[in-house]
């Protein structure tokens, strides 16, 4: 089952970052996972939350937002778990468009979110591989 | 070689109608000094004597008019003859300030009805169409023009005037239009609502429209052809000038034959009047010849335009003009180049944005650098960093190809660009604060 993630666009400039997480803070959105793409000009703020639905009617109204289907797996502590699952997509010809890693929880342990040009067909190879993986209802 | 309403005179040769011009625009020039005392006031301020007008060429010693002189002399200062000889007013809208208000004899309609009949035939028609006359009618030259034009054709007139589309459409079908008048906005409109009503193309019995009174592009054209089943021609006028006519496209569909015989042309910089010449991007001016309640000389249109005396394949020798590419109050000159908002417009919606942009200018180390925020709806937004970047490139290189210069396109989210009284502000100079 993969996961919904929220894209923000975010422009480059000060105070637009800080408005953008008042926001979510306001309204009390947990953001449980998050990473930011950088360019000279705009930034994307790149979120898993405890409510999409909120988060997105939230930002909607001052920003452009869409939503992404991404999965998120679990990575064992131990040398060679990010590669495991990384062999696994590259045997299937599934591209990585980006990735990053973020702890659910203390009890959940840590995760790597991989958005991939074939959600369905790597969520598929995860569960086959008996890859652990989050759904967000494990979020929320 | 199409059909002509006047064959003579729109095909006669370059001197035939040089010679014409020249015997007209003598008498023109001694009938105004004669009678307008505005403009009689200009020339003498300018040391210009009718004497000294022997023939077109003299024209670039005359002072221009413009749309300040008209709300000047508002409501009588322009007027040519007596009142009793005039027998129509028709006005503008009054969108950039007091309405024009442009009088007619009997001799002045007749010239401009005989003009849009020339449009008319030249798009197709003969006494045998229906033509659909859906321009308002009333003070807008636009519905007057058209329906006069077809009079003198001799086409069966549908005097339906602007708006309600559902007996448009009844008529057009019940009465069997044949050519359609209206704003090319309107067409569009019209297309889309026989779609919707479950018409296919072929069901209409259309097959020439006449559109202007506003701005459209090649792609409104092909998308309006489709959806009615057409050919669709452009029209240009103003009603200082007359009204719809004092240009038409012909079947060659690129560029509208100036009627020269009644108006002659110039085109001009706009920041100095220096008159360009032909084939050179400027603001059209004209001179209506043989005019006589409302005689403009040298009235400059704001409208920027090409010339073209180029062999026309319909067989007319009258100089074609392209569509306006902008007003010269909206004209910008960068890196020396001009540039204007439609165009820009004109590559936004083309490459499906909303026509919501705004143009940055500066001046660092003597250079001018030139950057157009433009809006982007949701589903354009990717979370992916180089798919946005693919889509500034792509607008980046249409807008290179359109304006002759590159600008650096950004993407911003929707209502970003600053907005005062409603209005987008859709140009920031900062060079101006360098000079």
């Amino acid at each position: 089952m993969a996961i919904q993630q929220i894209s923000v666009f975010v422009e480059n400039k000060q105070g637009k970052l800080v408005e953008t997480v008042k926001a979510l803070a306001e309204n009390g959105i947990n953001i449980r996972a998050m990473s930011i793409a950088d360019t000279k000009d705009f930034g994307i703020l790149r979120m898993i939350t405890s409510d999409n639905a909120k988060t997105q009617e939230v930002l909607s109204e001052d920003t452009v937002v869409n939503t992404t289907d991404v999965i998120a797996v679990k990575m064992g502590d131990y040398p060679g778990a990010l590669y495991k699952v990384i062999d696994i997509l590259a045997k299937a010809d599934i591209n990585i468009e980006y990735m990053y890693a973020f702890t659910a929880s203390e009890a959940l342990g840590a995760y790597v979110v991989f958005r991939v040009d074939d959600v369905a067909h790597a969520q598929k190879l995860m569960d086959e591989n008996g890859m652990e993986s989050l759904d967000n209802k494990d979020l929320f | 070689m199409g059909n002509y309403f006047q064959p003579e005179i729109e095909t006669a040769s370059r001197e035939e109608i040089l010679a014409i011009q020249n015997e007209k625009i003598v008498r023109q020039i001694k009938h105004v000094y004669e009678n307008v005392k505005y403009y009689r006031d200009l020339m003498d301020e300018k040391g210009v004597k009718p004497e000294d007008i022997k023939g077109v060429e003299d024209i670039h010693k005359l002072p221009f008019l413009s749309k300040a002189d008209l709300r000047e002399a508002y409501p009588y200062g322009l007027l040519g003859t007596d009142l009793k000889n005039c027998v129509r007013i028709q006005s503008t809208s009054g969108t950039t300030g007091k309405r024009v208000v442009a009088f007619y004899t009997q001799h002045d309609i007749d010239l401009w009805e005989e003009c849009c009949a020339r449009a008319i035939v030249a798009v197709g028609g003969t006494k045998e169409d229906v033509v659909q006359v859906c321009y308002g009618y009333g003070l807008f030259t636009g519905g007057a023009g058209l329906h006069g034009g077809s009079h003198k054709v001799g086409c069966l007139t549908l005097p339906m005037s602007s708006g309600n589309t559902d007996r448009q459409i009844q008529f057009m079908m019940d009465l069997q239009s044949t050519i359609l008048c209206c704003t090319p906005s309107y067409a569009a409109y019209i297309g889309e609502t026989l779609a919707e009503m479950g018409y296919k193309p072929g069901d209409n019995k259309l097959k020439a429209g006449i559109f202007g009174a506003e701005p459209w592009t090649e792609e409104m054209r092909q998308s309006i052809q489709k959806s009615l089943g057409i050919k669709a021609y452009d029209i240009y006028g103003l009603t200082e000038i007359s009204g719809p006519g004092v240009a038409f496209e012909c079947e060659a569909q690129n560029g509208m034959h100036i009627n020269e015989d009644h108006f002659y042309v110039e085109v001009i910089d706009p920041e100095t009047g220096e008159v360009l010449p032909e084939g050179s991007k400027g603001e059209l001016v004209f001179t209506a010849l043989d005019k006589e309640a409302f005689p403009m000389i040298r009235y400059r249109t704001r409208d920027i335009c090409v010339l073209s005396r180029e062999k026309c394949s319909c067989g007319r020798t009258h100089v074609k003009m392209t569509k306006p590419m902008g007003r010269s109050d909206d004209m910008l000159i960068i890196r020396g180049v001009n540039v204007f908002p439609s165009q820009i417009e004109t590559v936004l919606l083309k490459e499906g944005y909303t026509p919501n942009y705004q143009i940055e200018l500066d001046r660092i180390n003597n250079s001018d650098t030139f950057e157009i925020k433009v809006e982007m709806a949701p589903e354009q937004f990717s979370d992916i960093v180089s798919i946005n970047q693919a889509k500034e490139k792509k607008l980046e290189q249409a807008m290179r190809t359109m304006l002759g210069i590159g600008p650096k396109v950004r993407l911003v989210p929707p209502k970003t660009i600053a907005r005062s009284e409603g209005k987008a502000v859709r140009v920031i100079d900062h060079r101006k604060l360098h000079d």
